[in-house]
């Protein structure tokens, strides 16, 4: 009590509650603009937090982070088209209800759900402190070094069908991380003689290259589409009614996407498509998902809600984050010389405590103001591309160059700006690289440190979390090994038209082409004997 | 929606071998400088190499890169790779735009140039009606007025402000 009580002192300042409306407000703003999203809002204002309190700066960045979901919701239900990434989900079910008329049924649907999944991980998060407050201090430098590498391993193994090049990318990520005057031996690495290389690559300005001047590269490259949204009939209450019908649905959807949010580098992804499918299996009517179920809607839409507040609990607790946006977040605690980790429950459990109120009424605030704004929020989704995309260049040069006003910080933020430009032509994925940068300075400060107890390989997984630890990583990779070996297909290199002229040939043939193929295999076999002499 | 994969992002098949192959090149040339730029410290324990994490991050990035360039169905790049690098050269334009606007606030200002820029961009991007203009004009100055007004992000003031009189010339310094 006497910590609600303290977080709420903390809270109780005009600075943090007008930080907390603009949080939130802009944040349902830029999730209904799509083609902006929370990475590249929170990539733009992270410089200028830097002048705030850490408390201050840290509620903007939660509230865009936490009710962008939100907005996403608004175009992703009415035109098709996800505010956010992970709104993606949400098309599946929530534009054939508004073909169907029922488009503010489906919105409602989706603030109920994502305030119950919202509200939901922060109660999760208040009840899990005093278990945090007791776990944290056990993780010494070999516990977090084995958890930012199991954060790396999951990142990579997560990007199913796309692993090795998201693992390359992680390296170079690492590689980023590690550019510039090594903080120990005070040695040059990869500077090449260069003067601007030796402090290295600032964390932001990769960000803001990758995150912002990306986007904005990509949308002024982009034709406008003309956005059409029709007439939708319902009150934006009735989805309320709807949820408490489902109670197991929703409860099971933000168990999926706390539990997800807690393993760093899994995320919203990885919570919706378990709670997704998990709804449809204890559905009555698995059939009428992806063709407008309210419980698939409710279902995608409480289970990314409730990795936000899940997601701050790596990063308070260990200092490690599991995502980009928590990842960006980190370099505003160090900003502050505020040292995320066990110290931080320790020491600074009123500064814990006040961050989950924050949610909390930040949670209260977006559902009000979406509840009357919902029809003006609609018209942001018409914005042309092009122009957005101008308006994110002139935002980003706020960004980067607020940082240590130079002009090579820009260039630099160009170069990563057309680098992601690359990456997201090609659908590659570029959170590996952000958490690659970060996760591999972590490793390389814990792994020297924990290196010094060290004698035997045994020592460094001899305490119960270490070992915890390394049987995870163990038993992720060999799961992930076994899944690819199963799967292994060799790869079909013949040209379509030789492919299909075979298929032809074979289609022609009949069953006879089967019996050819086995003499021919017999001959084959038979030839490889005569030739050994057997 | 039936399976995962209905979820999983599709990675682009044109520009992807030319993209790859250039990483891998850009990978290997970088392994093969490490003895340069990087010191190999006597009597120090393997973990505190300075030598040792840029040495992981580029054997991962060989690793992933090349594994994943063997496992490519199609490895020699064709018209439509060539077609796809051509598109990643457009934005350059707007990289030269960038860098031209980041060079020209400390000479200008930043109210004056990003209401230049704003506005002279949009004209580019072929809004030529006289809403968008003055859409883009006030984006500008909201811009400037949200972030060196009032949460006073370090830009510094302009050259061009210092020919101002002196009442003025404070005002535009600090906060435009």
């Amino acid at each position: 009590m006497d910590l609600l009580l303290s977080g709420f002192e903390v809270l109780a300042r005009w600075d943090v509650l007008v930080a907390l409306l603009v949080g939130s407000i802009g944040g349902v703003a830029i999730g209904a603009i799509p083609g902006v999203g929370p990475a590249v809002a929170i990539a733009i204002l992270l410089p200028a937090t830097f002048s705030l309190d850490p408390i201050v700066g840290l509620t903007v960045l939660l509230g865009i982070y936490g009710s962008s979901m939100y907005g996403g919701a608004i175009p992703a239900i009415l035109i098709n088209t996800p505010g956010t990434a992970v709104n993606a989900l949400s098309t599946y079910d929530g534009f054939p209800m508004t073909l169907r008329g029922e488009g503010r049924r489906a919105l409602s649907l989706a603030y109920s759900a994502s305030f119950f999944g919202g509200v939901f991980s922060v109660v999760c998060l208040i009840l899990l402190s005093p278990l945090l407050a007791k776990v944290a201090p056990l993780f010494g430098s070999r516990e977090v070094f084995l958890a930012a590498l199991l954060g790396i391993v999951l990142v990579v193994v997560a990007h199913k069908g796309q692993m090795l090049i998201a693992g390359a990318l992680a390296g170079f990520g690492i590689l980023l991380g590690t550019v510039g005057l090594e903080p120990v031996k005070y040695t040059r690495r990869y500077t090449f003689e260069q003067t601007w290389l030796a402090s290295g690559f600032d964390l932001i300005v990769v960000v803001l290259g990758l995150f912002a001047l990306s986007q904005a590269l990509l949308l002024l490259t982009m034709d406008d589409e003309k956005i059409r949204t029709p007439k939708s009939r319902g009150s934006l209450f009735q989805g309320f009614r709807e949820l408490a019908r489902h109670p197991r649905v929703v409860t099971i959807s933000a168990g999926f996407g706390v539990l997800m949010g807690m393993i760093p580098g899994v995320g919203e992804f990885t919570a919706q498509f378990l709670s997704y499918t998990s709804a449809r299996k204890l559905s009555k009517t698995p059939e009428a998902f992806g063709h407008g179920s309210s419980e698939g809607l409710i279902a995608s839409e409480a289970a990314n809600n409730a990795v936000p507040a899940a997601a701050m609990i790596p990063l308070l607790a260990l200092g490690i984050p599991g995502e980009a946006l928590t990842a960006m977040m980190l370099s505003v605690f160090y900003v502050h010389n505020v040292v995320p980790g066990p110290g931080l429950f320790a020491f600074q459990m009123d500064f814990i405590v006040a961050l989950y109120l924050a949610l909390l009424i930040l949670n209260v605030l977006v559902l009000v103001f979406l509840l009357v704004s919902t029809g003006w929020l609609i018209w942001l989704t018409k914005i042309p591309n092009r122009f957005l995309g101008m308006c994110i260049l002139l935002l980003s040069f706020v960004g980067v160059y607020s940082i240590r006003n130079s002009a090579v910080d820009c260039a630099m933020a160009a170069v990563f700006g057309l680098i992601g430009y690359i990456l997201k032509r090609l659908n590659l994925p570029i959170v590996p690289i952000v958490l690659g940068m970060v996760l591999g300075g972590i490793m390389e400060v814990k792994l020297r440190a924990a290196m010094n107890r060290v004698h035997t390989p045994w020592d460094f997984i001899d305490r119960p979390i270490a070992f915890v630890l390394f049987a995870a990583i163990l038993i992720i990779l060999g799961s992930t090994v076994w899944r690819v070996w199963r799967e292994w297909v060799p790869v079909d290199r013949r040209s379509p038209a030789r492919r299909s002229s075979e298929r032809f040939a074979k289609r022609l043939a009949g069953r006879h082409t089967r019996h050819f193929d086995d003499r021919l295999k017999l001959q084959r076999r038979t030839r490889t004997y005569d030739h050994m002499g057997s | 929606m039936t399976q995962d994969s209905d979820i999983q992002p599709r990675t682009r098949i044109a520009g992807q071998a030319l993209f790859v192959i250039a990483a891998l090149a850009g990978t290997v040339l970088l392994l093969s400088q490490i003895t340069r730029q990087t010191v190999w410290v006597e009597g120090a324990g393997f973990a505190a190499q300075p030598r040792f994490w840029p040495a992981v991050a580029l054997v991962v990035m060989t690793g992933g890169f090349g594994l994943h360039l063997w496992r490519m169905r199609r490895r020699r790049p064709s018209r439509a790779d060539r077609t796809e690098v051509l598109r990643w050269a457009a934005p350059l334009e707007y990289v030269v735009w960038f860098m031209g606007f980041v060079f020209a606030v400390p000479l200008v200002g930043f109210l004056p140039m990003a209401v230049a820029f704003a506005v002279a961009l949009t004209w580019r991007l072929g809004y030529r009606d006289r809403a968008m203009l003055i859409l883009a004009a006030v984006f500008a100055v909201a811009v400037v007025v949200l972030f060196k007004g009032l949460l006073g992000v370090r830009i510094p003031g302009a050259a061009l402000y210092e020919l101002l009189p002196a009442g003025p010339r404070g005002f535009f310094l600090q906060y435009l």
